[in-house]
């Protein structure tokens, strides 16, 4: 009989508690105080992403408006000439972007097969994952260093193909992890059936698994664009800077980000809302690069 | 530990017809630890083998031997000695991706490839030189699997669109496309329900005018219900305490179910352990 007590005392316990359904009011404050700090937290982080977009919007979107198709048609003026655009700054930007692209994408996607598919997990591969994390810790201006000692130095000029090299610096590790992500994806299974049907290796990688992983391989490449669109430190001495259209790839390139380094540094008002518009122009391009990034990876299989 | 299997048996009333794979002596090693011991058994041609036992006897493991699945894991060794057709797998001269043409596989999950129910069997084809009329053989293949009817309003579709029992009927229909001459069923039905379970076993005593199968299976009605033959394995604790696996008894179904010679082999398809 004793030894039942506490266990009867405690059923009823439970049952006289378990009627009470209203949350008591201490947990109250402390889950609506928790709330607040979160959405103050999320306000801060908002902040400055917010603030960026309204001065661009606001210093920006006028120029670019103002005189709409001359912006992207025209030439910069020189100094005290009102009017103008930034036609060489635009091509230089997807110009270089481009050449950047050309190198790193079959760099990237194959190292990464390599890894993933080819080398799994030997020393080789490690080795190679390894420095794609120090690569993508390299500052952006050592990259363009290595483009200038590289690729300047050699041809003896600044161009858009120094330019792109150092992009492309830039733009593989970020293709490598994002390809290796989307290789690893695909499931275990699929590789044992490619397997099961006498499929080699590069049969199976180049006719199904690589054709599956293409939405991860897709965003990473639009993330290493949107990266390599914004870059300025790279550029600086190896597109360098050009006032007209550069007539090849092997002559001083403008590009937009360098082009508001330039311009926003004058005492010349045209000068700097051509900046400011220039400015706009590169968050729109990267933004909207970013939002293709998200819709390839909503298609994907797995 | 004894070597059963028909060499301890009378010869007489066991397996019949010449061998398409003999395996001798064969034990399977990861690494240092040895996951199968001493296994001899012949597979004859055109007939179902079923391996049953407990998990972890190493049914599955001598499985993938037969295609040199094993090869992908680090650390995977083969000892003893498999032939098909009087040819050594394991020769260093034997390229693997030729015995996986012509020993096919099924496995335990779906797994169709991300891509059209046409082209998950045209890929197959396509990489093993098949040459003829592609239209004809996908059709072949499907209506094989007993797919067809299901599915030749949709072969665009992809193959992930289908139902678990559909996948699995178009992974056999990719199998047979390559006309293999062995396919290997790795626990074919675990992931489906009853009546797709019932649907493979009937595709099972199809393709067995066709094919010589081996089947892996947890289900002892199963076993009964497709093969003509059935290996028992079962585990047994070795001298440093790890688990191996070794065949117990190799015999015609009606025998391993009904009058079992070794003891352990009674227990298991009595359902006493296992």
């Amino acid at each position: 009989m004793s030894s039942q007590n506490p266990l009867d005392s405690h059923h009823q316990d439970l049952s006289s508690r378990a009627m009470d359904y209203t949350v008591s009011s201490g947990r109250k404050f402390f889950g609506s105080l928790m709330t607040t700090l979160v959405i103050l937290c999320v306000a801060i982080a908002i902040l400055p992403l917010g603030s960026i977009l309204f001065m661009l919007l606001k210093n920006g979107l006028g120029r670019l408006f103002q005189d709409f198709p001359a912006v992207f048609t025209e030439l910069p003026p020189p100094p005290l000439v009102d009017g103008g655009g930034l036609r060489n700054a635009i091509m230089g930007t997807i110009l270089t972007c481009l050449i950047g692209s050309l190198i790193s994408v079959p760099v990237g996607v194959l190292t990464a097969i390599y890894t993933v598919e080819f080398g799994q997990g030997n020393k080789l591969s490690q080795f190679v994952r390894f420095c794609t994390n120090v690569l993508s810790g390299v500052p952006s201006i050592i990259a363009g260093l290595f483009a200038y000692g590289v690729v300047v130095l050699t041809m003896g000029t600044f161009s858009a193909i120094a330019g792109g090299v150092a992009l492309s610096v830039l733009m593989v590790p970020i293709i490598i992890r994002t390809a290796e992500e989307g290789l690893k994806s695909i499931p275990r299974e699929v590789r044992q059936g490619l397997v099961g049907i006498g499929a080699t290796t590069f049969q199976g990688v180049f006719s199904v698994i690589l054709p599956a992983a293409l939405p991860f391989i897709a965003t990473g490449v639009t993330l290493a664009l949107a990266r390599a669109a914004g870059e300025t430190a790279p550029l600086l001495f190896t597109a360098l800077f050009n006032q007209y259209d550069a007539r090849s790839l092997r002559e001083p390139t403008a590009t937009l980000s360098v082009l508001i380094y330039n311009y926003a540094i004058t005492p010349y008002k045209n000068q700097n809302e051509l900046a400011w518009a220039a400015a706009l122009i590169v968050v729109v391009l990267i933004l909207a690069v970013s939002i293709l990034a998200r819709s390839f990876t909503k298609r994907k299989v797995y | 530990m004894t070597n059963p299997s028909i060499y301890s048996n009378s010869t007489d009333n066991s397996i019949s017809g010449s061998p398409v794979i003999t395996t001798e002596n064969v034990s399977i090693f990861y690494g240092s630890f040895q996951a199968v011991r001493n296994v001899f058994l012949d597979i004859p041609k055109n007939k179902v083998v079923a391996f049953i036992g407990p998990s972890g006897c190493g049914k599955s493991t001598l499985l993938r031997c037969y295609n040199r699945l094993n090869d992908l894991i680090p650390g995977a060794r083969v000892e003893g000695k498999i032939t098909y057709q009087n040819i050594d797998l394991y020769d260093p001269k034997v390229d693997p991706v030729e015995v996986r043409r012509r020993i096919g596989m099924v496995f335990q999950r779906p797994n169709p490839f991300p891509k059209s129910i046409y082209e998950n069997i045209a890929f197959g084809a396509r990489i093993n030189g098949y040459k003829g009329d592609m239209d004809e053989l996908v059709e072949r293949s499907l209506k094989g699997a007993a797919l067809w009817d299901e599915v030749k309003d949709k072969l665009k579709e992809s193959g992930l669109s289908l139902s678990g029992g559909q996948q699995q009927r178009l992974c056999i229909a990719r199998t047979i496309a390559i006309e293999p001459e062995v396919i290997l069923m790795d626990e074919p039905c675990s992931a489906l329900d009853p009546i797709s379970t019932l649907r493979v076993e009937d595709l099972i005593h199809e393709l067995k005018q066709r094919f010589t199968i081996i089947i892996v299976t947890h289900n002892m009605q199963q076993a009964s219900r497709v093969a003509d033959y059935t290996a028992f394995f079962n585990a047994e604790a070795g001298e440093h305490g790890s688990r191996f696996g070794y065949l117990v008894e190799y015999d015609r179904t009606e025998n391993i179910f009904n009058a079992p010679q070794e003891k352990a082999t009674q227990d298991y398809v009595s359902g006493r352990f296992g």
